[in-house]
């Protein structure tokens, strides 16, 4: 292709790439290490509020922020502050001491690593189980009948199209408090349940609601592979005698290799980003997410303030994250792209 | 917070109308309102958009979208429904006008203590207070004999009575949702105790005797609610009551008009109300005195600025709180306190009197600090020394970062 044509055809989507994805990150990064603040100042205010049927007015000393007289705004400094913001968040010096100390699991209360934990163990649980359902299910639809793999296929594909908050709100009513299924598991085993009490029966719910969720992506690209499995290789594997098991361990996973590898990195990502189950669970009290704190770290309270600076760098070291996950099965694309050049 | 709004999607109702049912005059100014959707708010904004030409938007996340949108310029909403928790990033950044004028324009119909003034400037227009106070099944209460608690060591005597007999599912419901209204838990119990927020260097003192022993009291509450009280909020406490499965709660006032609404409520009549529970002997009642009103934007014209203050005046008329008198403890003229607003006028009357929410940028960070590191506290991950002094640091480092402190 002539460098002109290519140019056209790639430069709109670079253009939009550099503008969308390149910028907001170069300006997070650079706001992680700055400290953007009102200027603020301590003046007595009579604020007056109302009982029921009188009136209290007190005099204090607040701090109030000073607003400029020209632009009519508030008037805001910043400054470059470092690693600080990183240094708020990672809170290093109390995982030494944990660590110091012997309890390790002090850790664990740190918001950022309590996060991380959770993020890392959601991500590596539910990889495998999602892959090895999807699997499951391609297999199963590529041996049904042929009328019936259709209709298996719709309702197998139904769990991917739903709305992530939505689901994760559906799992949340199903179960908290006399939600149907409580109420029937109730009735059934003789128990009271309460699976919005306590940390591992949410993370539970959780992994299964996202592997429920994101297996019939899976299944969709493995039946697509699974169309075009050398039937020469399958046959002769027949004819040597290789039980069923086996031609799935040396003839189907080989030559889907690239398709696994290709969901798990779709997957890693997905995953370290895992926002939704938090909010739709409402699991703040026992299990948060990376993407979570950031996100609270960005939410206004009450007064108007909201910490960016941390947000940006909390946003900054889930993208470091995401990264690392990413290296071994990127670096193992990367061979096969490289040998299969020869 | 999210999914608050996604619930109040189907809540935020668009009304622009162009019925003049009872409205004494007819608006030719297009204008809008951004509020709280409870129910008190939506009585108002339906009196005002009798006069035609207003749209009002009611949505519990009002206040993380108000402080950008009065910012704008020219400001997206005329008026404002706040409360002394959601005033303070609009008079901080000062784009909520003074309302003097106004007031002596329109305002013949107000009563001295709906002027909300900050340094001497009128800056808000109140309507009606709300609370946290006792709300208890008045039926259950007599069938075991019980006396109505005014401190919460009778509450817990009520409560284990309670859960002896087994009349409902949990004798305590509390809106311990983690985050905002966990930490609102602390902030009503904490002042009962006579803790002090905050020094008078803005350090905040709450890692004191009061805050262990208001955490311990919310600690002992655990035994007799929902398992799953950490993800409960006020709507759902409301509902558990409505249906039944609780017997008291200190529950907001402005929730009270819906024990009684027949076509939700399976306890129509039978939950009574009472002044908040006192943490000890001689204190005040645990609670905080809040109070819902409107401001008008700064950055809209002194037309506009003319025409709406009229308006809301007219929605917070007489006519309007005669027709929906159970809908709050309203501060307008023409209010009679029925039955229901009895426990939010015996706390804000009581003495010593509760405090009334502070309106400050410190308020704001503390708040989010307690709603951050108080769970962890009442899952038994962290002891309460150690969950106080996690708040300390939290408070210390946002603070840090807000410019309150050096």
């Amino acid at each position: 292709m002539k460098f002109k044509t290519f140019f056209w055809f790639v430069g709109p989507s670079l253009f939009m790439m550099l503008l969308f994805i390149a910028a907001p990150l170069i300006s997070v990064f650079i706001q992680s290490f700055q400290i953007t603040q009102p200027v603020m100042q301590q003046i007595e205010v009579e604020t007056c509020t109302p009982g029921f049927l009188t009136q209290t007015c007190t005099t204090e000393i607040k701090t109030v922020p000073i607003i400029d007289e020209e632009t009519g705004k508030t008037r805001t400094t910043t400054a470059w502050v470092g690693f600080q913001s990183y240094k708020n968040v990672l809170q290093m010096d109390k995982v030494w001491a944990a660590i110091g100390s012997g309890n390790v699991s002090d850790i664990l209360q740190i918001d950022f690593w309590k996060a991380l934990r959770f993020t890392l163990m959601f991500t590596l649980v539910t990889l495998p189980l999602v892959v090895g359902v999807g699997l499951a299910i391609a297999l199963a639809v590529n041996n049904a009948a042929k009328w019936l793999r259709g209709p298996v296929i719709f309702v197998s594909l139904l769990p991917f199209i739903i709305t992530p908050v939505i689901g994760s709100l559906s799992i949340y009513w199903l179960f908290v408090g006399d939600g149907i299924l409580t109420a029937t598991l109730e009735r059934w085993t003789g128990q009271d349940i309460a699976m919005f009490a306590q940390a591992w029966t949410i993370e539970l719910l959780m992994y299964f609601y996202r592997v429920w969720h994101v297996a019939p992506f899976a299944f969709v690209i493995f039946y697509a592979g699974l169309q075009t499995v050398n039937m020469d290789t399958l046959e002769s594997a027949i004819i040597d005698g290789a039980s069923r098991f086996e031609r799935l361990r040396y003839v189907i996973v080989p030559h889907l290799m690239p398709l696994i590898i290709f969901i798990a990195l779709i997957h890693l990502m997905d995953c370290y980003r895992v926002f939704d189950e938090i909010i739709g669970f409402r699991s703040q009290a026992h299990v948060i997410s990376l993407q979570w704190l950031t996100f609270d770290f960005l939410t206004p309270d009450d007064a108007g303030n909201r910490a960016i600076s941390r947000a940006a760098a909390s946003a900054m070291l889930t993208m470091i994250g995401i990264v690392i996950l990413l290296i071994l099965p990127l670096r193992r694309t990367w061979r096969d792209h490289k040998g299969g050049a020869h | 917070m999210y999914l608050k709004k996604l619930a109040l999607a189907g809540v935020v109702s668009l009304m622009g109308t162009s019925a003049f049912a009872a409205c004494a005059y007819e608006n030719d100014v297009p204008l809008k309102s951004l509020s709280a959707g409870f129910e008190a708010w939506k009585a108002v904004t339906d009196a005002m958009a009798e006069c035609g030409n207003f749209q009002a938007e009611l949505d519990q996340e009002f206040r993380t979208k108000q402080p950008a949108a009065f910012e704008a310029n020219p400001s997206l909403y005329h008026i404002g429904g706040v409360s002394n928790g959601t005033i303070t990033p609009l008079l901080n950044a000062g784009t909520i006008r003074p309302l003097d004028d106004l007031v002596a324009k329109y305002g013949q119909n107000l009563a001295p203590n709906q002027l909300i003034k900050v340094d001497g400037k009128i800056m808000a227009v109140a309507m009606m207070v709300n609370t946290q106070h006792l709300m208890y099944r008045a039926d259950i209460f007599d069938e075991l004999g019980l006396e109505v608690p005014t401190s919460w060591d009778e509450v817990f005597a009520a409560a284990a009575t309670i859960k002896e007999a087994g009349v409902v599912d949990h004798a305590i419901g509390a809106t311990m949702k983690s985050g905002w209204n966990l930490a609102q838990e602390f902030v009503n119990m904490y002042p009962g105790f006579g803790g002090q927020l905050f020094n008078a260097d803005n350090t905040t003192a709450v890692n004191s005797d009061a805050g262990m022993k208001a955490l311990e009291t919310m600690a002992r509450t655990l035994d007799y609610t929902d398992p799953e009280v950490l993800v409960s909020d006020s709507t759902y406490v409301q509902q558990q009551f409505q249906q039944g499965k609780i017997a008291m709660s200190n529950l907001w006032a402005s929730r009270g008009g819906a024990m009684d609404d027949a076509a939700e409520s399976s306890v129509v009549g039978k939950v009574k109300m009472a002044a908040a529970p006192l943490a000890m002997e001689g204190g005040a009642p645990a609670t905080t005195l809040w109070w819902d009103g409107i401001v008008i934007a700064a950055n809209i014209t002194d037309e506009e600025a003319d025409a709406a203050f009229r308006l809301a005046m007219e929605g917070l008329d007489e006519e309007m709180v005669k027709a929906n008198n159970e809908a709050a403890i309203w501060l307008v003229k023409g209010y009679e306190p029925g039955p229901l607003a009895k426990g939010a006028i015996d706390t804000a009357t009581a003495s010593p009197a509760a405090p009334a929410y502070p309106s400050t940028t410190q308020m704001g960070l503390l708040h989010t600090a307690l709603g951050n590191e108080l769970p962890a506290f009442l899952t038994g991950e962290r002891d309460a020394a150690a969950t106080l002094v996690a708040v300390e640091e939290a408070y210390t480092t946002s603070a840090k970062e807000a410019g309150v402190l050096e």
